[in-house]
């Protein structure tokens, strides 16, 4: 297993160091686009656009230059958004991760619990009317676009019933938990709601699908041959077996949200996390600050990757190399 | 004629149950082993499954070879290898005169005209997205063999050759039977006319009824179309039933070769006699009077075998020679019976198993010496004594 | 003797989308103390439909079922769900046919075993797993202690087999159904693990029900055997009867058509023509009657299975004892003297 795991980790750094390229090959050498402005950010200055190219050694060889990049993103973290007044890009992101980890820790433990809930209600009510009314709804989750869903809660939410049911929901921002526990709740209660109804209905559905192709395992029903309660078969047998791809699944999508894939929760309900940041870059063409963002979220990507292969081994013994 | 290690390779005199013909199919020294790949940055090889360990063997026309072991012997490597689905890790295969060895793809698709294959599962073997018309017509259109009207009055040739009905060219393989399926398979397996036809287990996923069937079809067609085959089971009485000789494998390697009857009545090898006498009988005065050799342990991996003797972990007769060198082919009994061992089965030992044999009324022989215990499973191993009914 | 388990007239049936399947259809039979009873069949029999139902194993909504099966004296069909799970693995336990996929994978082989003990049994987890050490030894597994905290994959499969047996039997139970123990396994293998159910009757007196096809099998294991076909039983006696004076031509068919190593070989195998019926379109007679050659006009009504000789042995055929006599060894042994040239 630790061969495995070294093995992995290894892979996982060459595929962060491929990705660390690509970003700044597109960044840096795509055709007809000068780095210097792009860099520099809205009319700039021919005083800033000399100091952009000294800085960035644009006239230097290529690799020199993604050598600095990288020690200006990694190292020094002195990476400076020009459009934004010189404001530090990496001490920025981190300032904004603790909204977005916050976000989807919240909204992935509800998804969880429910998806759960549903998929077992699902497989267990197989043939009754309930099993395709969840279905049905867990369809319109998976259908219905955040941002909609979004701008409909704070509608009813902020405008149409704030006065009355939802007074106590606080003005779209966040509240970080140690300036306020319940403010940061009351907050996050509907960014977190809107943005588990996707996944809700996605994991509810592969779960029941998952579960009905166990239940006709044989060793399910050796389980059942030994006496065991139904309750006990369900849970030690049949949904032991089907997390295996649940979890595999949740891994790689958690990676995806951590990395700044909330963008559209955070923007429509005004979070700042590292989504909101990107959105905000991707505005003003803040290319430092969008290079940083896409390495950030590809360092995730990679990380959940590399943990779902562990995980998977160590959830499914037959995977793991003797 | 030996090779090498001193090995005799088992040529074929004219034996009295042979069919004469010339040799279509000479396999010498096959070998086919499967890498196995470690490491952390650099995969590397750090062991090998040794499918096939040096398998030699002839083919005559008109005849059926019997190949028959347990799972993990080979059997159905050697016929992947002999069909070429496989490269061979070396060794060389000579069909129809021509060295097939090394053959491009290319260079084989007219071979396979004449060299075809017969599957196992008759649910997997065949395309479910495609009609049984189509399936059959396929190797006649690869290889272009007529205009479209002449293949399909070939189809209908072959659906009738195996016994299933014109109406039955559009259909689906599911809605089909298990035995009916084999029987396209078959079907598609004739199409190009072939002169060996590899057989790889064809029955064992049939019922018992049905196997019969096929059984007598796969017959049938042998007298009808001169066919030579290569039949591969794991169940001795299909193999004895439908071979002119058998081949025992045991680990990569052929341990007995020999006339079908001969092996049933006077085997040589002791697994061969292992494998007789686990042979469930359906006639219980004779099953509860056989004195059953219950074998110890499984088969071992073919990743590192056993030194010397394969077989002398489980072998009631392994003796010391038996750890460190391993025995010859060597011939015994009449010519073409050849066994690998150091201890062949004398005559007394060949009439315990109640075979056709039983009816020789021989004395036993005393018991053979026994290796030092080994750890295994708590039932004792039977020993020799007297032969009961 | 009262028997140990008795089921009277069972039928299950299954409603699809194509109508009603039949699969099992008034079955009778009795299994006593010690003894072991043999059922054989084909695909489609129903022959593991019919024991499944003993157990209550079948899951299917659509499934209905008739009829009683009595276990020391209580209808097991009429019991609630907490009651038969009390008799499952306990008083009756199951060994199926594919040891590969009938162990949880991602569970330890001791694990499972012990999960069975301590639903049954008020014991600590250190006692339930010298059980199984023990219970693994018994069984013939090197290494038990080893070995229990081996995964499912990392075993063989005459290997996990005996693992499946030792899960079976380690509640003591008084009845063991076996459904296809050794079909999935080596000839070699097979012995061995068929010498091994010998070897618990004798220790434990055991009753045993062993599903097969291979009527070599229940020469080997069986005191008395049932035929299948069509979700019936076509026959019904003891070991010696079945074999040595069968009474049904199905059973003849079986017969005829295995390639024996004990006797000379044919020219031909006598294999039975066509194929089994539908389930869902029964005929009303004889359900075998279209693939007999003895078929006479009396075989459109449905022959009831009988005792039509007086001696216990019963069958589902209408023709006389002596008329069965008369036909039987022509199809069993059609060419018993002629020589494959």
């Amino acid at each position: 297993m630790l061969t495995f795991i070294v093995r992995r980790s290894l892979w996982a750094a060459l595929v962060m160091f491929v990705i660390t390229a690509l970003v700044f090959i597109i960044f840096f050498k795509t055709p007809g686009v000068d780095p210097a402005r792009a860099i520099a950010g809205r009319n700039p200055s021919p005083q800033t656009l000399a100091e952009v190219r000294a800085q960035f050694g644009l006239n230097r060889p290529l690799v020199v230059q993604y050598g600095l990049m990288m020690k200006r993103i990694f190292i020094t973290r002195n990476l400076v958004s020009y459009s934004d007044q010189g404001v530090l890009v990496v001490p920025e992101i981190f300032a904004a991760a603790p909204a977005t980890l916050s976000l989807v820790f919240g909204a992935t433990a509800i998804w969880i619990v429910m998806a759960i809930a549903m998929g077992v209600a699902a497989a267990r009510l197989r043939g009754r009317i309930y099993d395709p009314i969840l279905m049905i709804l867990a369809l319109i989750g998976v259908s219905t676009p955040v941002f909609w869903l979004g701008q409909v809660v704070n509608l009813i939410t902020q405008n149409k019933l704030h006065s009355s049911v939802f007074s106590w929901v606080p003005p779209l921002g966040y509240t970080s938990f140690t300036t306020s526990p319940a403010l940061w709740f009351e907050g996050l209660i509907f960014p977190w709601i809107t943005l588990s109804i996707l996944y809700i209905g996605f994991y509810a559905r592969v779960l029941r699908a998952n579960l009905l192709e166990v239940q006709s395992e044989d060793y399910v029903r050796t389980a059942r041959a030994k006496g065991l309660s139904e309750r006990r078969v369900l849970v030690r047998h049949t949904l032991r077996t089907s997390m295996i791809t649940f979890v595999s699944l949740f891994g790689l999508d958690f990676g995806v949200l951590v990395g700044g894939g909330t963008i559209l929760t955070e923007v429509v309900f005004g979070i700042h996390g590292v989504g909101f940041l990107t959105w905000q870059a991707l505005q003003n063409l803040d290319l430092p600050t969008i290079m940083a963002t896409v390495i950030y979220g590809g360092f995730f990507i990679v990380l959940a990757n590399a943990l779902v292969d562990i995980g998977y081994a160590w959830l499914d013994p037959r995977v793991r190399p003797n | 004629m030996t090779d090498d290690a001193g090995a005799v390779l088992p040529l074929l005199e004219a034996g009295p149950d042979i069919a004469a013909g010339e040799v279509l199919l000479r396999a010498e020294h096959i070998k086919k082993y499967f890498p196995i790949r470690s490491g952390v940055l650099i995969q590397r090889e750090i062991a090998r499954v040794h499918a096939v360990d040096d398998v030699s063997f002839e083919l005559r026309a008109g005849e059926t070879l019997g190949l028959v072991g347990e799972s993990g012997c080979g059997k159905s490597t050697l016929a992947r290898c002999i069909a070429r689905l496989y490269d061979i890790t070396s060794g060389s295969l000579v069909f129809e005169g021509n060295d097939i060895t090394a053959y491009s793809r290319r260079q084989l698709r007219p071979v396979r005209r004449d060299l075809q294959m017969v599957f196992q599962d008759p649910y997997a073997s065949l395309n479910p997205r495609k009609r049984v018309g189509a399936i059959i017509s396929d190797p006649l259109r690869i290889h272009k063999a007529g205009s479209r009207e002449q293949i399909r009055q070939r189809v209908l040739d072959l659906l009738e050759l195996v016994g299933l009905s014109s109406e039955h060219i559009n259909r689906y393989p599911h809605e089909f039977s298990g035995g009916q399926r084999q029987r396209i398979g078959v079907a598609r397996a004739l199409a190009l006319k072939p002169k060996l036809v590899i057989a790889d287990e064809p029955v064992s996923a049939l019922d018992v009824s049905i196997r019969a069937q096929v059984i007598n079809l796969l017959d049938d067609l042998q007298d009808e179309l001169g066919l030579t085959y290569l039949f591969i089971a794991h169940d001795l009485g299909v193999v004895r039933h439908v071979s002119d000789r058998i081949a025992v494998m045991y680990l990569g390697k052929i341990v007995e070769i020999s006339p079908a009857e001969e092996l049933y009545e006077r085997p040589v090898h002791p697994y061969t006699e292992a494998l007789l006498s686990a042979v469930p009988i359906p006639d219980p005065d004779l099953s509860a009077a056989r004195q059953q050799i219950v074998l110890e342990g499984d088969v071992p991996s073919p990743i590192s075998p056993p030194t010397g003797c394969r077989f002398h972990p489980r072998c009631r007769y392994a003796t010391d020679i038996c750890t460190t060198e391993e025995p010859p082919l060597t011939q015994h009994g009449s010519l073409g019976h050849l066994a690998a061992c150091h201890h062949p089965l004398t005559m007394g030992q060949q009439a315990q198993l109640g075979g056709p044999a039983a009816a020789l009324n021989l004395t036993p022989l005393p018991a053979a010496r026994l290796v030092p215990a080994r750890p295994g499973p708590s039932i004792p191993p039977e020993t020799l004594g007297t032969p009961g009914g | 003797m009262t028997a140990l388990l008795e089921i009277r007239d069972l039928k299950v049936s299954f409603r699809t989308d194509d109508g009603v399947v039949q699969a099992v259809d008034g079955v009778s039979a009795t299994l006593n103390e010690g003894e072991t009873l043999g059922i054989v069949g084909e695909s489609g029999s129903g022959k593991s439909v019919t024991m499944m139902s003993v157990m209550r194993l079948i899951t299917d909504p659509n499934a209905q079922f008739e009829g009683e099966v009595l276990y020391k004296g209580t209808n097991l069909m009429a019991m609630s769900q907490d009651q038969i799970r009390s008799i499952r693995g306990a008083g009756i336990g199951m060994i199926f046919q594919d040891p590969m996929t009938s162990l949880n994978p991602v569970y330890k082989v001791g694990w499972q075993i012990e999960e069975q003990i301590r639903e049954h049994e008020k014991v600590s987890r250190q006692a339930a797993r010298d059980r199984t050490i023990e219970l693994l030894t018994s069984v013939g597994i090197p290494n038990a202690r080893e070995r229990v905290d081996a995964y499912p994959h990392q075993f063989s499969g005459g290997m996990r087999q005996r693992v499946m047996i030792a899960m079976a039997i380690s509640c003591s139970p008084d009845v063991l159904i076996a459904d296809e123990p050794t079909t999935a396994l080596d000839v070699t293998i097979q012995a061995q693990i068929l010498n091994l159910i010998k070897k618990l009757r004798e220790d434990f007196g055991t009753a045993v029900v062993l599903i097969t096809h291979d009527m070599g099998v229940v020469a080997d294991m069986a005191d008395r055997i049932a035929v299948m076909y069509a979700g019936k039983i076509v026959e019904q006696g003891t070991q010696r009867e079945l074999f040595y004076d069968p009474q049904h031509p199905y059973t003849w068919g079986l017969l005829g058509s295995i390639a024996r190593l004990d006797r000379p070989r044919p020219r031909r195998l006598a294999a039975i023509p066509g194929l089994p019926p539908s389930l869902l379109q029964l005929p009303p007679g004889c359900a075998f009657a279209d693939r007999c050659a003895h078929r006479f006009e009396r075989c459109g009504e449905q022959p009831l299975l009988l005792d039509r000789g007086g001696d216990g042995h019963l069958d589902a055929c209408h023709l006389t004892r002596q008329e069965k006599q008369d036909v039987r060894d022509a199809t069993i042994h059609p060419e018993l003297v002629e020589e494959r040239p």
